[in-house]
């Protein structure tokens, strides 16, 4: 390696900057990482060294804990019902709200604005807020435990996720598309349905994985509304903390199957998911 | 092209050929949005109409004998006196001013680090790995805080050791739990500064920052100058969203210290939380919930003008 004499120290300053640099993105990415690290290994130890008073780094991985959580402790029911839950209050948000979304982009009316900032309040809403009186009404109505009620509860967030997310992508869709099939004599709805839905799909999938993650993680709702037909997983994995020895390997197994797909879904949206933590506030 | 003198009246004579989509019968408009507007009054709006009653009656589910005699405002009075309603609204505030500059603090750090060029494979893994936090389900977040600050064998006591920092009770004392709860806070939320933070650099033309780095060495002095101006409305976007998030805080609170030892970690909604659905006070539940409510609404209108207004110009 050579260095020319002009600029020695320089080069030197900047290898030095490097290192630095390279160590602060090192912990970034150890902090970032680490605690979901922590919970996958002691997803993976026996409960000795699960527990062990000084911490055991390495170990021989046994899949044990993943068994008795799923079929001991129900967890693989709960894993269900939070499938059927935000894969329904996700298909009924995208049915509901991508028409929305389309009118927000092409129409002019009075009070659109106002409409479209009335969505984003629902999402502001502190779920403590709906619960207190959803449990009274779910309760009178009959619905306590069933997958209906959180279905139904979870569009409170998920339907303004996709309102917000695809008006922006429709609004990328050109006019002139929908003037050309109007021309050809289609309706409304034909030239929505046929022609804008299928090129806005990108902007529709990224708004309904968000919708799926937002619906998979609420524990509130689910704790204050299921008892056990329709419990979710976040509600399994908190249902063990009663008893004095804590089944720590089993906790963990579900905190890793709960957390693990939603990390996948994340990473696939990862460039939208910002956008749709802020919805769209910074681009 | 003759233009009707009024939107009514362009909308009445709707012309295919019309070039703005304004041109258009309102009809349609009204059948693609009322949908979603009927369902999330129904399921968003009654049931707070009828927190609004609950809020009037003594209502307690504990003693059904009881009937639910009207009261008029006394709940909200009896809320207003409530010192621990009080507490943990202060709890809730100062869980804010604790966790949220820190999270700014360090996510602008970690955003300044991948911003700056070069070491191109390690810039992406820091950056792929942000995901990870923000993806994690709160309760679960909870569940590994209280893993990780277990007295016995938590890795936090193990890791400060290290840096000869003695081991503690973490979760058994006050202080320390409110502390570790604003540790997961930050762990989990941090990411999500740097990525706005880091967009908000990104929007900072090159040719000025390169200009600004030859007039001058000082790192601190392109960031005040030259960087600042495009990282406020991040920051102001951070700001709102993160109260509001804060003040809807629960499932991460529920699973990792159950708002204790004591009251330490109570913010507001795990003491509604308490009231509704421990002590079966519905109406005094309601009066706190309705009162949650003007404050998320408040917010949310504060969001929309600072936020939305500016980003969308």
């Amino acid at each position: 390696m050579s260095v020319t004499a002009t600029a020695p120290r320089a080069a030197g300053r900047r290898a030095r900057a490097s290192v630095w640099h390279f160590l602060g993105l090192a912990v970034v990415f150890l902090t970032s990482v680490f605690p979901f690290y922590w919970m996958v290994t002691t997803s993976l130890k026996t409960r000795a060294e699960a527990v062990a008073r000084d911490p055991v780094w390495l170990f021989t991985p046994t899949l044990k804990n993943y068994e008795a959580a799923l079929f001991d402790y129900g967890v693989a029911h709960a894993l269900l019902n939070s499938t059927i839950v935000a894969s329904c209050t996700t298909v009924l948000a995208v049915l509901l709200g991508t028409p929305a979304a389309y009118a927000l982009a092409r129409y002019e009316f009075r009070g659109k604005r106002e409409l479209w900032f009335w969505y984003i309040t629902n999402r502001m809403v502190s779920p403590i807020v709906l619960a207190v009186p959803v449990f009274l009404i779910a309760n009178s109505l009959g619905l306590i435990d069933t997958h209906l009620v959180l279905i139904l509860l979870y569009l409170t967030f998920t339907l303004p996720i996709v309102v917000w997310i695809c008006t922006d992508q429709f609004r990328g869709v050109p006019v002139a598309l929908d003037e050309a099939a109007r021309l050809e004599g289609a309706g409304a709805w034909t030239i929505f349905w046929r022609i804008n839905l299928p090129l806005a799909m990108p902007g529709v999938v990224v708004s309904a994985i968000l919708s799926f993650i937002f619906a998979w993680n609420d524990l509130l709702y689910a704790l204050v509304l299921t008892r056990s037909e329709a419990r979710t997983a976040p509600l399994a994995a908190t249902s063990f903390m009663s008893g004095y020895e804590l089944p720590w390997g089993e906790i963990m197994a579900t905190g890793t199957m709960i957390v693990l797909p939603m990390v996948v879904f994340a990473l696939i949206v990862s460039r939208r998911l910002v956008q749709g933590l802020t919805m769209g506030a910074v681009k | 092209m003759p233009s009707s003198s009024t939107p009514e009246a362009a909308a009445a004579t709707a012309t295919p050929q019309r070039r703005r989509p304004r041109g258009l019968s309102r009809r349609p408009a009204f059948w693609f949005i009322a949908p979603s507007v009927i369902a999330l009054l129904t399921i968003g709006l009654a049931p707070i109409l009828f927190a609004v009653w609950n809020s009037l009656h003594e209502y307690n589910l504990a003693r059904p004998m009881a009937g639910k005699p009207f009261v008029g405002l006394e709940n909200y009075a009896h809320v207003l006196g409530d010192g621990t309603f009080w507490s943990s609204l202060g709890r809730t505030l100062g869980f804010l001013v604790t966790a949220v500059p820190i999270e700014i603090a360090i996510g602008l750090w970690a955003a300044l680090l991948l911003h700056r060029p070069g070491l191109g494979f390690m810039r992406a893994l820091a950056r792929v790995s942000l995901v990870i936090p923000m993806a994690t389900t709160y309760a679960v977040v909870g569940l590994i805080g209280r893993l990780v600050f277990n007295r016995e064998f938590g890795v936090a006591n193990e890791i400060l050791g290290w840096v000869g920092i003695p081991t503690t009770d973490w979760l058994g004392d006050p202080t320390r739990a409110y502390a570790a709860l604003v540790i997961m806070d930050v762990w989990q939320w941090t990411p999500f500064c740097t990525l706005i933070l880091l967009a908000g650099l990104s929007m900072v033309p090159r040719e000025t920052e390169e200009a600004a780095r030859l007039e001058t060495p000082s790192a601190w002095r392109i960031l005040r100058h030259v960087q600042l101006p495009y990282l406020l409305p991040g920051l102001t976007a951070i700001l709102i969203l993160r109260t509001a998030d804060i003040l809807k805080e629960f499932d991460k609170i529920f699973t990792m210290t159950r708002g204790g030892p004591g009251s330490a970690t109570e913010l507001i909604s795990v003491y509604i939380q308490r009231i509704a659905f421990r002590v079966f006070d519905q109406g005094t539940a309601s009066a706190q919930a309705i009162l949650l409510l003007v404050l998320c609404i408040v917010l949310s209108r504060l969001y929309i003008r600072y936020v939305y207004r500016e980003a969308e110009q």
